[in-house]
């Protein structure tokens, strides 16, 4: 069983994120991490490939910032490790990366399961993981809160989902994609001699040329970040005995009109 | 005049009010409106539709898309968006919602704009601004092309009132796929006791790490005593202020980590992104995660017994004090001016 994750570099989660004078987003002098999310799909990859004896691939869709995150999946065990990129692709518009990402996957031939984290903090999104699903015709469960089998002989995979409403059960045909959440597994940390072993590992870089895939020109992009307008609220101090504030407050949300 | 389609994204044969909010939107444009509603009791959600600013429906009651399933459901849009080049597809950005417009968007090779919170409909271009970096910055977005999809922030566009005497044109559509062509079968639903949809709150009352100072004192067989003051607290404290107000109870991810509450509650850069009416922080200090998931609230109400908690900042209005004390005068002056 081959198991594919894609994953990528965010800043880190505590990090102050702004855009600066000239229109750039920046984060100061915060480290890139792992995207939060992925931890948990490369986890479960390492997991299920050891159960069912299989390897496990990490992908990255990117410039070479990217090369930290797949760093980190080799760290944690992923067998391993490709970045795909090349000058000139507009790295938020969704339909190129799924394009690019499926044409990864097709091209690696033996894959029966890609895992994704639930969406990518940066670019804000989930919608590039269903299209990658879509771009393989691979059946896609999102939200996937526990992997409960998988059946090789059958070649199916019965999942749970984690929704707004509950939790879904759902079999599905292999190969597929999922979208995992963080009720998932604990990632583990990278040991000592796995993060020496990452550091030390030349990462493949493969254009979609090597990957034998003609891009659709984007029909998506970014015209401009901007930062949040601050919140205009002045705090209103509300002091008291706690039913002397519990009066205050449910007389000014009443005036507010939210109850 | 090409159309603009909005999905209706219905579960268990009711309407997700979210759909009417891209209703709304979608009546704004000066375009035709065609509501798709596909699943159980799909002509009864339609009937409903027409209330809400839907002038045409596309409607399916077929077995296979009884419950919604991303294959059949993305199958039968693609070939509606296909054969009818709509201006927009609409849908509220909620986990169906996202995923079919995506899904779809990547069969007909549209241009897709996610979670957006204001957009506009231009020549040849779809403008419209959404968060990035876990809603840390925003994103001023252009789309091109003849379709474009756009999922909708919730509660960030208004329904309309509903206009009883709305009426609107229904056609039904057949579906694209058979069962032996859907490669998944829904085996089971288990319903969240007590229903934690954060997205469509009104109000949300979230308790955090201050959980565990719960002054009753813990069972002697308590695995964790701080663990079951914070249990107990989110059950016998903050529910019963969400029950008086209509709310939803949410939770920040240090609460979640401890185990104090369930992940479906988690609101921040890891859970959901809410913004509902108003927010009651309990006992939170607003880490940058958590607010990067409730700032966009329209009232932030923060009670914490830290003066300098960062929370503060964005709050509107502030009290410093014991949440076990202050929650419950709060709850039951609310019973007493709300009449319940």
């Amino acid at each position: 069983m081959h198991i594919v994750v894609f994953t990528r570099s965010t800043p880190d989660t505590a990090a102050k994120v702004e855009v600066d004078a000239g229109g750039a987003v920046t984060w100061g002098d915060a480290a890139t991490v792992v995207n939060p999310w992925d931890e948990y799909a490369l986890e479960e990859a390492i997991v299920q490939a050891k159960n069912a004896g299989g390897k496990t691939t990490v992908i990255a869709v990117g410039p070479e910032m990217h090369n930290d995150a797949l760093k980190h999946g080799l760290a944690m065990g992923m067998d391993s490790a490709m970045r795909v990129w090349e000058d000139g692709l507009t790295e938020t518009d969704s339909l190129t990366y799924a394009t690019i990402a499926a044409a990864a996957v097709q091209k690696l031939g033996d894959v029966s399961l890609v895992i994704f984290g639930r969406e990518s903090v940066d670019v804000g999104t989930d919608q590039h993981v269903y299209q990658t699903a879509r771009k393989l015709g691979w059946p896609m469960l999102s939200f996937v809160s526990k992997i409960r089998a998988v059946d090789h002989a059958a070649g199916t995979i019965t999942v749970e989902r984690l929704l707004e409403e509950g939790k879904e059960v759902v079999t599905s045909r292999l190969p597929a994609v999922i979208s995992v959440v963080k009720d998932i597994n604990e990632p583990r940390y990278p040991s000592f001699i796995g993060i020496r072993k990452a550091s030390k590992a030349e990462i493949p870089v493969l254009t979609s040329a090597d990957l034998g895939v003609t891009l659709p020109a984007a029909t998506t992009r970014v015209v401009a970040y901007r930062n949040l307008p601050a919140r205009e609220t002045q705090v209103e101090m509300i002091t008291g005995t706690p039913e002397e504030q519990a009066r205050i407050l449910v007389d000014r949300l009443q005036e507010e009109n939210v109850l | 005049m090409s159309a603009v389609y909005v999905w209706i994204e219905t579960f268990q044969g009711r309407a997700q009010p979210g759909s009417w909010e891209a209703l709304g939107a979608a009546s704004k444009l000066g375009l035709p409106v065609v509501a798709l509603v596909f699943g159980k009791d799909a002509s009864a959600i339609a009937q409903e539709a027409a209330r809400y600013g839907a002038e045409r429906c596309l409607v399916s009651e077929d077995a296979t898309l009884e419950s919604y399933r991303l294959e059949p459901y993305a199958a039968l849009l693609s070939k509606l968006v296909q054969d009818n080049r709509p201006r927009l597809v609409l849908a509220s950005a909620t986990l169906r919602g996202r995923e079919l417009l995506a899904a779809s968007a990547a069969d007909t090779n549209c241009a897709l704009l996610s979670d957006v919170m204001t957009f506009e409909v231009n020549d040849g271009t779809v403008t419209a601004t959404r968060a990035a970096y876990a809603g840390k910055v925003l994103s001023d977005v252009e789309a091109t092309g003849e379709t474009v999809f756009l999922t909708l922030r919730g509660r960030a566009f208004k329904a309309q009132a509903a206009n009883e005497a709305a009426s609107a044109q229904i056609e039904t559509v057949e579906p694209v796929l058979a069962e032996a062509k859907i490669a998944t079968k829904i085996e089971g639903f288990e319903a969240e006791a007590g229903g934690v949809n954060l997205s469509d709150a009104a109000i949300i009352v979230s308790g955090g790490r201050g959980m565990a100072n719960n002054p009753k004192p813990a069972p002697p067989d308590a695995a964790d005593a701080a663990v079951w003051k914070a249990q107990d607290g989110f059950k016998n404290t903050l529910q019963p202020l969400a029950d008086v107000l209509g709310g939803a109870v949410g939770a920040s991810r240090a609460a979640v980590d401890a185990g104090y509450i369930s992940y479906a509650h988690q609101v921040g850069q890891t859970g959901k992104t809410v913004s509902p009416e108003l927010y009651i922080a309990c006992g939170i200090s607003g880490a940058i995660q958590h607010q990067a998931g409730m700032r966009s609230s329209r009232i932030i109400v923060a009670i914490n017994k830290d003066a300098d908690a960062p929370i503060f900042k964005i709050a509107r209005y502030g009290l410093v004090g014991d949440l076990y004390e202050i929650v419950p005068a709060l709850t039951a002056e609310l019973k007493r001016r709300l009449g319940k």
